[in-house]
C-alpha cells in the first residue's frame, strides 16, 4: 500500500525514513502538536515550500535544467488568486477562475520559454529565464492598477477558511478547529497530493527519460527520445506545480505582493533548499524546506536564548545577538554544503548503502 | 545480400575541420560489416554521421533507400538504428533494468527477448537492480550492447566495443556478436582489435584520413598479411 502510494520510491535508509516520517507527521498534526498562530504559519510555509522546492528539483535535479524563473510561476499563481479575489469578489468561483487563469498563463509562458530556449546551451537558458523573471517582477510592480504595485493586494477568502469560522463550539483534542485550521489542513493535503503526483512522475518512464537527459542528452537522443519535447514538458509541469504552490501561499496569507512571491531572494532560498536537501531526490525537498524555514523562523529565538545563557562570557553574547542571525544562517549553509555535498538525502543514503 | 545502409560520397565537417572526405560504404542486410582503420581515420565520425550526431555536409546516407541526412537523431533511431558509442553511453545513475527499459522506449520489454539477452550476457540478470555506474567495464559494455538489442533493430552501429577489456570479456563479446548474426541482425562494427574483426566480420571497409581505402570480404583480408600491413600498419597488429 505505502509502496504503491510512494510509487515504489521509498526514502531508503532507516535514518532518512525516520526523518521524513517525522516531518510528515509533525506537519499533519501541526495544529494539535504546535498550537499558536506563528507555529501554524511556519508549518503552512513548510508545506508550500516543499511543493515549490520539489517542483524545482524536477527541473534542476531530475532534468539538469537551471532556471531562474521558478518564482515567476510561483508569483503568477499567487497573483491569479489575489487579483481574481479582489476583482470578482469573495467566493470559490473567483478562486477557481483566478487559479485557472494563472495555470493557463504559466503553461503558456513555460511552453514559450522552453520551445524558444531549451535548444540552446544551459547557461543561455538560465540567462533567458533570469531576464524573463526580472521583467515579470518589474511588470508586477509597475501595473499597480492590477497588482497593487509594491504594496501588493490584500483580499478576502471564503468565510469557511477564515479564523472567525468555528467547526464546533467545543475544542477537539484540545484544539479549537477554526477556518484557519481547516485551511491549513487543506494546504497540507494539497501539498501532500502534489508531492505524491511528482513522485509518480519521476518514477514513471517519463521521469527515467528526464534522468537520462540529465546524464547525457546525446545518448538519450540516440535512443530515440526527442529531448526538447521532454525538457519542455518537464518545464511546463514544474511551472504548473509552482503556480499551484503560489496560489496556496496567497490563500494562506490572504495577501500577495512582489516581495512575497516574486523576489529573487526567494529564488535563492529555493536553490539553497534543493542543495541542502539533496538534488535528484524529492525527499530532499521535504528535509531541505523544513530545515531552511525552521532556521529562518526560529534561529533568532534560539540565539536570543543562547545570548542570555552566555552573559558574562567575553565576545559570545555579542556573536549570538539575535541581530546576527543571518550570519549564523550563512555559517549553517556553508557547513551543511561542506558536510553534505550531495545533500542530506544523498549523504544519508550513502552512509547506509 | 540487399544493402540496408549505404553511404555515397559523404563529407562531414566538425567545426572548421574536414573529417570525412567522401566516404562510400555499404552494409548488406544480415551481415556484420567491419569498419577498420588507424586512430583518427574517421571511423567514429562515420558512425556519428549515420546516427545524425554529426550532420553530413555533402553526399548521401541511405537506410532502406531513405535519406537520413535531413533527419534528426531521435527520428533516425526510431527507424530501427541502434548506436553503441565508444564510451558505451550507459546512464550511470540508473539501474540496469532502467537502462534497458529506456532503450525499449514506449514498449514493454518482451520476456522472451529478455531471457535471450540474459543468455547472451548473464551479468545483466545478476545485476538487474544495480546502478549501472557500479558495473565493471566489461559489464557496462554488455549493458550497452544489450540496450541496443533489447528490441529487434534493423541496424546496430557499434564503436570499439572491446577497447580496454580483458581477453575473457572480449571472448564473450565475440560469442555475443556471433549470436546476434545468427539472429539476423545487421551490424556495422568499428574495431581496432584485428582478432575480433577476423572472428566475426563478413565484409570489411578500411578507412584512412577520412576516406575508404579498401572494401572487400573480411576472410580475404585475414588471409593476406601483406594487405593487412599495407592497409592497417602496426596499429592493429599491436592489438592482436
Amino acid at each position: 500500500m505505502i509502496d504503491r502510494l510512494l510509487s515504489g520510491d521509498l526514502p531508503r535508509g532507516r535514518v532518512l525514513s525516520f526523518l521524513v516520517l517525522a516531518v510528515v507527521l509533525a506537519l499533519a498534526l501541526a495544529p494539535i502538536l504546535f498550537p499558536g498562530q506563528r507555529n501554524l504559519d511556519v508549518a503552512a510555509r513548510i508545506c508550500v515550500f516543499i511543493v515549490l522546492v520539489a517542483s524545482y528539483d524536477l527541473l534542476l535535479g531530475y532534468t539538469g535544467i537551471v532556471s531562474f524563473a521558478h518564482t515567476m510561476f510561483f508569483g503568477i499563481g499567487a497573483y491569479g488568486v489575489a487579483i481574481a479575489s479582489v476583482r470578482l469578489g469573495t467566493g470559490w468561483d473567483a478562486l477557481a477562475i483566478g487559479l485557472i487563469a494563472a495555470l493557463s498563463l504559466s503553461a503558456a509562458l513555460a511552453l514559450a520559454i522552453g520551445l524558444f530556449s531549451l535548444r540552446v546551451r544551459a547557461i543561455f537558458f538560465a540567462m533567458v529565464t533570469l531576464a524573463v523573471a526580472s521583467a515579470f517582477q518589474i511588470l508586477a510592480s509597475q501595473l499597480s492598477w492590477l497588482t497593487g504595485g509594491e504594496d501588493g493586494l490584500t483580499f478576502r477568502i471564503p468565510a469557511v477558511l477564515t479564523p472567525g469560522f468555528r467547526l464546533s463550539e467545543e475544542p477537539i483534542l484540545g484544539v479549537m478547529i477554526t477556518g484557519r485550521t481547516l485551511l491549513y489542513w487543506g494546504v497540507f493535503l494539497v501539498s501532500a497530493s502534489l508531492f505524491l503526483v511528482m513522485l509518480r512522475m519521476v518514477n514513471a518512464p517519463f521521469g527515467r527519460v528526464l534522468q537520462a537527459i540529465r546524464e547525457n542528452d546525446f545518448r538519450a537522443e540516440a535512443l530515440g527520445y526527442r529531448t526538447v519535447v521532454y525538457r519542455t514538458s518537464a518545464s511546463v509541469l514544474s511551472a504548473l506545480i509552482a503556480t499551484l504552490a503560489g496560489a496556496m501561499m496567497a490563500l494562506w496569507l490572504r495577501y500577495n505582493g512582489p516581495a512575497t512571491t516574486l523576489s529573487f531572494s526567494i529564488m535563492v532560498d529555493i536553490l539553497l533548499m534543493v542543495v541542502i536537501g539533496g538534488m535528484g531526490s524529492l525527499y530532499g525537498a521535504i528535509l531541505g524546506a523544513t530545515l531552511f524555514i525552521l532556521a529562518q523562523n526560529y534561529l533568532q529565538d534560539l540565539m536570543k536564548q543562547a545570548a542570555a545563557a552566555t552573559q558574562g562570557v567575553p565576545l559570545l553574547p555579542e556573536l549570538l545577538h539575535p541581530d546576527r542571525w543571518l550570519l549564523w544562517l550563512g555559517v549553517l549553509f556553508v557547513l551543511s554544503v561542506y558536510f553534505f555535498p550531495s545533500g542530506i538525502v544523498g549523504r544519508l543514503r550513502g552512509v547506509e548503502r | 545480400m540487399a544493402e540496408l545502409l549505404s553511404l555515397a560520397g559523404v563529407h562531414t565537417h566538425i567545426g572548421r575541420y574536414h573529417i570525412l572526405e567522401g566516404v562510400d560504404l555499404i552494409a548488406p542486410e544480415g551481415e556484420l560489416t567491419m569498419l577498420l582503420g588507424r586512430n583518427g581515420a574517421g571511423k567514429t565520425t562515420t558512425l556519428k554521421t549515420i546516427i545524425g550526431l554529426h550532420r553530413a555536409s555533402a553526399g548521401a546516407v541511405r537506410f532502406q533507400s531513405r535519406d537520413l541526412i535531413p533527419l534528426r537523431t531521435p527520428e533516425i533511431a526510431r527507424l530501427g538504428i541502434a548506436y553503441v558509442p565508444e564510451d558505451m553511453g550507459i546512464f550511470a545513475g540508473l539501474t540496469v533494468r532502467e537502462n534497458l527499459v529506456l532503450a525499449a522506449r514506449e514498449r514493454e520489454i518482451d520476456d522472451r527477448r529478455l531471457k535471450w539477452l540474459f543468455g547472451l550476457f548473464p551479468p545483466l540478470e545478476k545485476f538487474w537492480q544495480l546502478r549501472a555506474g557500479f558495473l565493471s567495464g566489461g559489464q557496462k559494455q554488455m549493458l550497452a550492447i544489450g540496450r541496443a538489442v533489447i528490441e529487434p533493430r534493423r541496424l546496430i552501429l557499434i564503436d570499439e566495443p572491446t577497447k580496454g577489456l580483458a581477453p575473457a570479456i572480449v571472448g564473450a563479446l565475440i560469442e555475443a556478436f556471433r549470436e546476434l548474426k545468427r539472429a539476423g541482425s545487421t551490424i556495422l562494427l568499428v574495431e581496432q582489435n584485428f582478432h575480433v574483426a577476423r572472428s566475426v566480420g563478413d565484409g570489411v571497409f578500411v578507412m584512412d584520413t577520412g576516406r575508404i581505402t579498401h572494401a572487400g570480404r573480411m576472410a580475404e583480408l585475414a588471409e593476406d598479411a601483406g594487405l593487412q600491413r599495407r592497409l592497417l600498419g602496426l596499429s592493429l597488429d599491436a592489438h592482436q
